[in-house]
Formats: structure tokens, sequence, C-alpha cells
């Protein structure tokens, strides 16, 4: 089997974000760049499904030349092949255009991208790739059965679940659940040395035009301090409520 | 203990020194140490166990003799990559560091440098992935900072040696299945003995009650008229520069292993002080709490810098014996006040096994003990500076 994992190289969940030119560009320094964690449940299912029934792993990335540590360490971990298309991904349709036009030049049985990206939580890179090329596209996906061409789903839906049936080739958005966070993988010696020797490949996009156009971040108001109020003091509590905190 | 949220610090920006396969590495082993050391080291030095079940991760991660050629089972890396996977396992506890420097260093690294080509096939691989442990047998109950003066001595037989003697305070012992030790011959030459479990004569009772580095197995090694093949004695190198060459190593590793520790106490008690209320106020707003953790950032950086530049000396083999040492003794002694200073912080909290930094502070009791006391460093030093002897 022929599998694509698209990985994006994101902000570790613990960094302190904040942003330059008047609000308008991120600021990466001192950040800790890592695979996004939807993706790597992806990734990890990809692996697992490269051991029990063989094939290849290609990751894609389209980013600049600083995701590259970050696609080095999916190669680590054991996927076969890396490419990256050399161009920010600050829009989600010219990114899926690249994608997709990677994937109809080279062919794929199954696409894995994660359900949304933790750092611009835009969520519709894998829905518009399925778009482009016509493809099904399954979102939230919990669990995968693969039997030849016939793939069972489970997706998650609000309070509960969905089982699909669906014929290869197919593009899936993982999320937590596909495997678990026990099994996702940490690089090891001999998977670092061999990812010395793999190969990462750039390309150029087919076209860098963008579609939108970010014109400001604003990050959430800091949260206030907590108080706390006695349960037997409702009188202090109203009073804070309407003349501190303005709310009722 | 509570969940591991360990943020390691930064202050210089020193990641920019290293590679992008130095911080892969480096990640690698500071996620497994979250996964796999992280939820099982208090109990384990409670227990005082050795964990046993971490070996085959620790070879696979790079535990055992990353720099150790690839022909011989190793991953063939530079000696800053060895320096940050201590690091990260120092910072989960000196225990598994010790285990792991006494494997690398202190094992494989003679068997390596001064074995022949049969012993290194036979012994390297194995010790690579952690099939076998290892352990090195240096000092002696009456013999501590000065090993020149051992006992444990071999006697030519013709055809094989005898090995007498007792060795003491042994890292791995109990369950060691291969031990390095050095012995005299019968000119009073020191020479390294391959002394492997089962031949008879030989046995490794286990050392308790320790209070420190109580995940880490101690024991002694004694030998009673062993027969050694002739094929087990290290064939190219003797004299006491064989076993201080595998210190000069082993003390390079435990350089960058305590800098984990302290990292990990000073990361603890800044996030503990940002929380922790005294007076209505968080205890980091006050200047004396400050003072501590701004004078604990302050040393971790300096001692990075230098560990850093001492690991680039090593790569181009110029680090020398004095400036691994001068390290080595730097950078325990700042662990270890740190590890004292951020107790503090933590008030009552400090002392239990709801945080690690006790159990840091109680294993760098061994550290600045073993491979060379403080004092024996400074002597180091004072006679590299001066040309003057002060040992006798
Ligand atoms: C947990 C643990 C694990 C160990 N693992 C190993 C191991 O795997 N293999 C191994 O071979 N050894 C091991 N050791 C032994 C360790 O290396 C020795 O304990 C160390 O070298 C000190 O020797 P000593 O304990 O006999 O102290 P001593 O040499 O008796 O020293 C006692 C005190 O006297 C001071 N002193 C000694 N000589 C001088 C001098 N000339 N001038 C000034 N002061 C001096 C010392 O600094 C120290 O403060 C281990 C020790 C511990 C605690």
């Amino acid at each position: 089997m022929n599998i694509l994992v698209c990985i994006s190289s994101v902000p570790d969940t613990t960094s302190k974000i904040n942003f330059t030119d008047n609000n308008t560009k991120f600021d990466s320094n001192g950040i800790q760049f890592v695979i996004n964690p939807y993706d790597e449940f992806g990734l990890t299912k990809a692996m697992m499904i490269k051991e029990s029934t063989g094939g290849k792993v290609t990751i894609i990335t389209v980013g600049n030349a600083t995701v590259e540590p970050v696609m080095r360490k999916t190669l680590a971990i054991g996927a076969d092949y890396a490419v990256r298309v050399n161009m920010s991904a600050i829009d989600s349709f010219s990114t899926a255009t690249e994608i997709a036009n990677y994937i109809q030049e080279n062919n794929f049985d199954l696409i894995i991208a994660g359900r949304e990206s933790s750092d611009y939580n835009g969520g519709v890179v894998p829905g518009m790739i399925a778009e482009i090329l016509g493809l099904p596209f399954v979102n939230a996906c919990i669990d995968m059965e693969i039997d030849g061409d016939d793939v069972k789903l489970i997706r998650e839906i609000d309070g509960g679940k969905e089982m699909i049936s669906v014929n290869l080739p197919i593009i899936i958005g993982s999320q937590k659940g596909l495997v678990e966070e026990s099994e996702l993988r940490i690089p090891n010696m001999r998977g670092i040395m061999q990812s010395r020797s793999k190969p990462l490949t750039v390309i150029e996009p087919i076209s860098t035009m963008l579609h939108t156009n970010t014109i400001s971040f604003d990050k959430p108001e800091e949260k206030g301090i907590c108080k706390l109020v006695d349960a037997d003091n409702v009188s202090e509590l109203v009073n804070l409520l309407q003349n501190e905190a303005k709310v009722i | 203990m509570s969940q591991d949220l360990y943020q390691a610090p930064d202050y210089f920006l020193m990641d920019e020194l290293l590679t992008e396969e130095h911080k892969l590495i480096r990640d690698a082993a500071r996620e497994w140490v979250k996964r796999e050391v992280s939820p099982i080291i208090e109990e384990a030095c409670q227990k005082a166990e050795f964990p046993k079940q971490i070996i085959k991760g620790l070879g696979e991660i790079g535990g055992f003799g990353p720099y150790i050629p690839v022909e011989y089972g190793g991953a063939g890396l530079d000696q800053i990559s060895y320096g940050l996977i201590m690091q990260e396992l120092e910072r989960g506890d000196s225990g598994i560091r010790s285990t792991s420097s006494v494997q690398s260093s202190l094992v494989m690294y003679p068997i390596w440098k001064y074995g022949s080509e049969e012993q290194k096939m036979k012994f390297l691989p194995k010790l690579a992935t952690g099939e076998f442990i290892g352990c090195f047998g240096l000092t002696e109950p009456d013999h501590g900072s000065n090993p020149g003066g051992m006992v444990t001595n071999i006697k030519d037989m013709g055809d094989h040696y005898i090995l007498n003697g007792a060795k003491m305070w042994i890292s791995n012992s109990p369950f060691a299945d291969v031990a390095v030790v050095w012995a005299k011959n019968e000119e009073g030459r020191i020479k390294g003995v391959l002394v492997e479990r089962g031949m008879e004569g030989f046995s490794t009772p286990e050392t308790h009650n320790k209070w420190s580095l109580r995940a880490s197995a101690t024991g002694e090694l004694v030998f009673n008229n062993v027969k050694i093949p002739k094929d087990n004695i290290l064939p190219n190198k003797d004299g006491l520069g064989a076993p201080l060459g595998c210190l000069d190593s082993a003390r390079y590793g435990i350089a960058w292993g305590t800098i984990g520790t302290a990292m990990d106490c000073y990361d603890t008690a800044l996030r503990y002080a940002k929380q922790r209320i005294q007076f209505g106020k968080p205890i980091a707003s006050f200047q004396l709490q400050q003072k501590k953790l701004a004078e604990m950032i302050t040393e971790i950086t300096k001692a990075q810098l230098l560990t850093w530049r001492l690991g680039v000396l090593k790569n181009s083999g110029r680090a020398t014996t004095a400036q691994i040492s001068m390290c080595k003794r730097n950078n325990v002694d700042m662990a270890l006040n740190i590890a004292r200073q951020s107790r503090q912080i933590l008030g009552a909290m400090g002392i239990t096994g709801e945080y690690s930094i006790m159990r840091h502070m109680m294993n760098l009791e061994s550290v600045i003990t073993y491979e060379g006391t403080h004092d024996i460093h400074l002597l180091i030093t004072g006679m590299d500076i001066t040309g003057e002897n002060a040992f006798k």
C-alpha cells in the first residue's frame, strides 16, 4: 500500500505565542516546533499499516526550510520518503492545491492528514484536497480497518460515533483514537541513523498565488486572577459580579 | 510522582549551537524519559530497585555506547550527542544515567579502545542493545581515591591467570554479565580483565541501605581464585592510565548529566514558586526566592556553555583530563547547590516523593563522590596549573 501522510510543523503546545510587525506575523523566536499532534496519530497509523501489510510511507509538508527538522523526525520514526513543497503554508487553498498536485502525479492508495493543525486550526486542507481530486474524505477518524480495497472507518460525531464503509483510494482526517497516545513513536537511534540517508526532496510550488490574506492576529485576553468567594457570602459574590466584573 | 511537566530552560539559546541531529537525539531521549522513566522512577527509588524493564528501551534510544562505531553495534555518534543523552537521562534520575555511563564509558569504551577484535565482536554488540550489562571494578575497600594502590591481582599460570581480591562500590555489579576489572600482575602493572558471570569463584553481593542512587544497583565484586582465560585480558593498554582513560569518558558524561538534574530542579522550583501563594502573593514575587531562582539559571547557563565547549574540544580530540575534571567538578557542585536551593523553595513539599528534587539531591551526593571526589578534582586542577602534586 502506498500511503501519503500530510505533516505540518507546529509550535509545541506549551509555547508562548507572540506576534510581530503590528500583529501580522507569528514570532517564531525561541519556539520549539513539533509534528502537529493530529498528524502524528496519522503517521503512527501509517507506520502500523506498513508494518502489517507492507508498502511505503511518504510524508509531505508545505513549508520553507525551517520545517525540515520536523520532517527529518518523521523519517527517523520510520517514514520512507519526505517531500517538501517550497512555499510558506499560509493559505489553506494554496496548500491543498500543492498537495493535490503532488498526489495527482504520484499514486497513493491512502492519504492521511490531521483533522486540523494545532497552530491555525483551519481544519480544511484535507477536505479541499479531496474536493480537488474527487476523492472520498472522512474526517475525525478514530478507527480504521483495511481489507483489500474495503475500508471500515469509525468517525467521531458529536456525542457518538458513525461507522462508515468506503473504498480506496481515500483521504482521511486523523485524530487521537486512530491510535492511542501511548502508541506514538519516539525515534530510536537506529531510526535516527537511517533517516540520514532517506530522501528529503524539495519541489517548487506550481502556483504561489494566495487566495486569502491575513490582516492581523489577536490573542485571547489574559485570564484574570481567580477570586474565591466563601459559599455563604452570596452578597459579596453579587457585589463583585456587579461592580468589579460588571457582568450583571 | 505527579505528572512530569518538565520544560528545559535554554536562557542563552544554546540550541542554536547544536545541529538538527543533536536536537533530534536529545528530544527523543527527553520524550523517552518522560514516558518511560518519570512514571516509574519514584517507586523504584523508594523500593531501592533498579527498573530492569527499561534496559531495552535505554539501548534503543542510544543509552549504551552511542559513540561506539556502527560495526560494533554502536551508533557512531559524536561526543555532544553522547553528552545530550546523558543530560536527558540524568534529568530523569542519576541512577539511570549511572547505569548508562558505566555501560558506555567504563565497559564498552575500554573494550573498544583496549580490547582485541574478538573481544569487541563478542561483547560490544550485546552491550549496545542491553542484552549484556557490564560493570567496572576499580575501587577497593582500602583504595578509593588512590586506585593505584590496589591489591586485587592476577597470577600467570601458563595457559590462564588466577584472579584474587575484591572490589567495592561497583555500579551494576549485582546483575552484570561482564565486569571490566583492574588488577595488578606480578610486576605490579595494572591490567584490564574481563570477568564473566558464572566463572567459578566470582560473586557479586549487593550493597544495601543506600540513601543515594537507590534506583541503581551497587555491589561488590569478590574474586576467589577465579580462573581467567588469557583471551579475557585487554591486550592493548595497561597501567593506571588505562582505567583513567575510561574515567575521562565517564566524567565527561557526568558533566553533561548533572546539567540535566540542575535543569529539572530549577524548572520544578520555578513552576512551584509561581503557583504557591503565601501572604497573598506567589512566592516567586519575593526577592529572596527570586535571588535563588536567578542565581540558579545563571549557574545553569554558565555550565551549559562550559560543557558545550568541552564537547567541541572532545569532538576534535583536544579535551584534556584536567579540563574534563574541572567541568565534572563544577557541574556536580552546581547541580547539588541548585538541588538544595530548589528544595527550600518547595518548603515541606520539597521533601516528598511528589517532586524529583530530594531524590536528585540525594543522588548527587554519590555523583560528587564517584569518578573522583570533589576534592580530588580540585587537586587535579591544582596540579595542572601549578605543576605541583598535592595528592601525597
Ligand atoms: C553509588 C556509588 C557507585 C560507585 N560506582 C563505582 C563503580 O562502578 N566502579 C568503581 O570502581 N567505583 C565506584 N564507586 C566508588 C567511588 O569511585 C569512590 O567512592 C571514590 O573514588 C572515593 O573513594 P572512597 O569512597 O574510598 O573515598 P576516600 O578515597 O577514602 O576519600 C574520603 C575523603 O578523603 C578525601 N581525600 C582522599 N584523598 C585525598 C587527598 N589526597 N587529598 C585531600 N583529600 C583526599 C576525599 O576527597 C574524600 O572526601 C562508586 C561509589 C558510589 C558511592
